[in-house]
């Protein structure tokens, strides 16, 4: 637990305008408690950055740079060469950050350039899988059957037609030495994996399960619990891997069926309307029943 | 020490004597040999620097922004394609105010796909806040290199710099080139960058924050007065590098001839040895002619267009790009400076030619001053084209 005194010492400080219950800004600060300042971190075009940077007022306590929406990990990949070059790499941890548009669509080139590269820097996907800071359109990380405003559930549709990209899995197909799966939800976890990603050199990828209040339309006290759900039911599948081979999952205590997840947030209420959408509810079960097995999670 | 140095080489050098810490760059013709050489050199240890070969132009400007940003002088290159495809950063670059330099081998915009030079993709970056500098031989293109980090990096200045070069004409051509031998000069023409806001640990900044309708207007204007501001500096600069290395080619503009001259030509880059050339021989025939050379395209020379040209009868433009929908570029821009200035005897011909790498011809350039002196004000009207394909 803080005292009220090391709260306001945090690096990524509070007096953002973030939502109530943004689990992405909650992300942030736990992964800064590690990071320590001596951190200089890259931000992507999205809700981070405009809810944390409104000039003149900044909630980050370290060197910051927002540059555009595609280019988080070439910047960040500038700055590491620029330590190097001025030879101060050593003690000082180069962040670059985005949300899942950021990073598996518009910026997946970047950063698969830094990743092949092999550049020294802790990349973090604050994954709250659609774009949110422009009201909640689809994203190549939108999960089956989600309603986004650009994959609209209708007469003709259950919302987004196709399973999200593996993003983790991509990251892993450029042998870095270090990927992992972590949640808003199990802080304790998540602070392990930022604290082993801080400690191995090279290019290293993290995404974090972000809840989205406004965009999956849920009550503010559900983030935790939604977190939580995505990595019970096998939604979610926590692990980390070195270079190309998990090393560790997070086993589900108690499966839990997805019904109970997908059913606390406005983005799956067209699923509960009829059998047509139970039937719907039936292969995002499976979905979750695959990772199951595929990971290991039992 | 004079060599015989391909463009590309002579660039190259002109940016090792710069010493920048960091260089990015992604292959794109016409701007390879200039990458290829500071890799080489990079690799023999004679130029100390982090050289990032990535895998893209936008993350070519984008790596240089990051290290920029940390206060290390930076460098890239690019041509056509390339330049279309980090424009995005450029802008970016210069609203961060970071003193980036780059190589700009001048080439055609596709479609059809080409690969030789014109300067469509200049124009396209024009309006990004970059100083725009144009060279016209391999030996003005090493030094304005060394130039260029000293005026981007001037603290009132604070923008990215391109260096414009002719794609093929100067990157792929030998010439005879003065390179400087002592890199000390150099140190203390070209001082090590300082930056007063910069990424540090110690001294934390955000950078590239929100700008609300409340502030945005106010940073733009920074960008824009210092912009202005750069006038002086690049005239500065370009004296202050004829005191310690001898070698002077005027400030933002250039003249030619210009005394008593009742037609001016009027052009960048390259082809200006052409124009030359035509000019010397209708000199010898009794033509009052001359040439104006624009050297910085960006900041836009007004006041010295002005004062070239507003005596003289007819000016010729060579528009090396064009402006669908309007006509000539650069024409229209020397037309309203003139027009601001109330001046309206003078007519201001522009007429496109070389574009893809079509060559500017002597001949051209007189068939040009005999058909300027019948005609008035010709908005980019295109020069020498084949009917069989239109």
């Amino acid at each position: 637990m803080l005292t009220k005194e090391e709260t306001h010492n945090e690096l990524f400080t509070m007096g953002h305008t973030g939502c109530s219950g943004c689990a992405q800004s909650m992300s942030v600060k736990m992964i800064m408690e590690i990071l320590g300042k001596n951190t200089i971190a890259t931000n992507a075009t999205g809700c981070l950055e405009v809810f944390s940077t409104r000039w003149p007022e900044s909630s980050w306590k370290i060197p910051w740079i927002h540059s555009l929406f595609e280019n988080s990990a070439a910047v960040a990949s500038g700055v590491e060469v620029a330590l190097k070059a001025m030879g101060k790499k050593d003690g000082i941890t180069v962040l670059a950050q985005g949300g899942d548009g950021g990073t598996a669509d518009i910026g997946l080139q970047s950063l698969s350039g830094m990743f092949e590269r092999n550049h020294d820097v802790l990349y973090v996907c604050y994954d709250n899988g659609a774009y949110m800071n422009t009201g909640y359109q689809r994203s190549g990380l939108t999960p089956f059957d989600a309603y986004t405003t650009t994959s609209p559930s209708g007469k003709e549709s259950f919302g987004n037609q196709r399973p999200k990209k593996y993003m983790p899995e991509i990251a892993m197909a450029h042998r870095i030495p270090y990927t992992a799966v972590a949640s808003a939800g199990y802080p304790m976890d998540l602070q392990k994996k930022v604290k082993k990603a801080k400690s191995i050199t090279g290019a290293k990828y993290l995404q974090v399960d972000v809840p989205c209040v406004p965009g999956w339309k849920y009550e503010p006290k559900y983030s935790v619990k939604l977190a939580q759900l995505a990595v019970q039911t096998g939604l979610y599948p926590l692990f980390e891997a070195e270079y190309d081979k998990i090393i560790s999952v997070k086993k589900i205590s108690k499966k839990v069926p997805v019904e109970e997840y997908l059913k606390l947030q406005g983005r799956f209420k067209h699923l509960f309307k009829d059998d047509a959408g139970r039937a719907e509810i039936g292969k995002i079960q499976k979905i979750a029943d695959e990772n199951i097995e595929r990971f290991g999670l039992i | 020490m004079k060599q015989v140095l391909e463009g590309s080489m002579a660039i190259a050098d002109g940016v090792r004597m710069a010493e920048p810490l960091v260089i990015s760059a992604y292959p794109i013709t016409p701007q390879t040999h200039i990458v290829e050489h500071l890799s080489q050199m990079v690799a023999d240890g004679d130029l100390k620097s982090e050289f990032i070969m990535v895998e893209s132009e936008h993350s070519a400007a984008s790596v240089v922004l990051g290290a920029s940003a940390c206060g290390v002088r930076t460098y890239t290159a690019t041509a056509s394609q390339g330049l279309l495809y980090m424009e995005e950063v450029i802008y970016n670059i210069a609203g961060m105010r970071l003193p980036v330099v780059m190589t700009l081998a001048n080439r055609a915009i596709s479609a059809p796909i080409n690969i030789w030079n014109d300067m469509q993709d200049a124009m396209a970056v024009r309006d990004t806040g970059a100083i725009m500098l144009v060279a016209e031989n391999n030996q003005e293109a090493y030094d304005m290199h060394i130039q260029a980090f000293k005026i981007a990096e001037n603290q009132d200045v604070m923008l990215p710099v391109i260096v414009n070069v002719d794609g093929f004409v100067l990157t792929h051509t030998f010439e005879v080139v003065e390179t400087i031998d002592d890199i000390e000069k150099v140190r203390e023409y070209l001082p090590p960058l300082n930056m007063e806001y910069k990424l540090d640990v110690e001294n934390p900044y955000s950078f590239g924050t929100l700008g609300e309708p409340s502030v945005y207007m106010e940073a733009r204007y920074n960008l824009y007065n210092a912009m202005n501001f750069s006038r002086n500096v690049i005239i500065e600069a370009a004296k202050e590098f004829k005191d310690m290395f001898g070698r002077f080619y005027g400030g933002l503009t250039d003249s030619y001839k210009m005394d008593d001259a009742q037609t001016v030509i009027v052009a960048m880059g390259s082809v200006l040895g052409t124009i030359k050339d035509a000019v010397d021989e209708l000199r010898e025939a009794g033509k009052k002619i001359g040439v104006l050379k624009i050297r910085s395209f960006r900041p836009f020379p007004e006041e010295e267009i002005v004062a070239a040209l507003k005596n003289v009868k007819n000016v010729i433009v060579i528009e090396k790009a064009i402006c669908p929908g309007k006509g000539g570029i650069l024409s229209v821009e020397i037309r309203d400076s003139l027009f601001k200035h109330k001046i309206n005897s003078v007519s201001v011909n522009g007429y496109t030619l070389g574009l893809g790498g079509r060559d500017i011809t002597p001949k051209n350039i007189h068939d040009l001053v005999a058909r300027a002196e019948k005609e008035e004000n010709v908005d980019g009207e295109f020069v020498g084209l084949s009917q069989q394909y239109l």
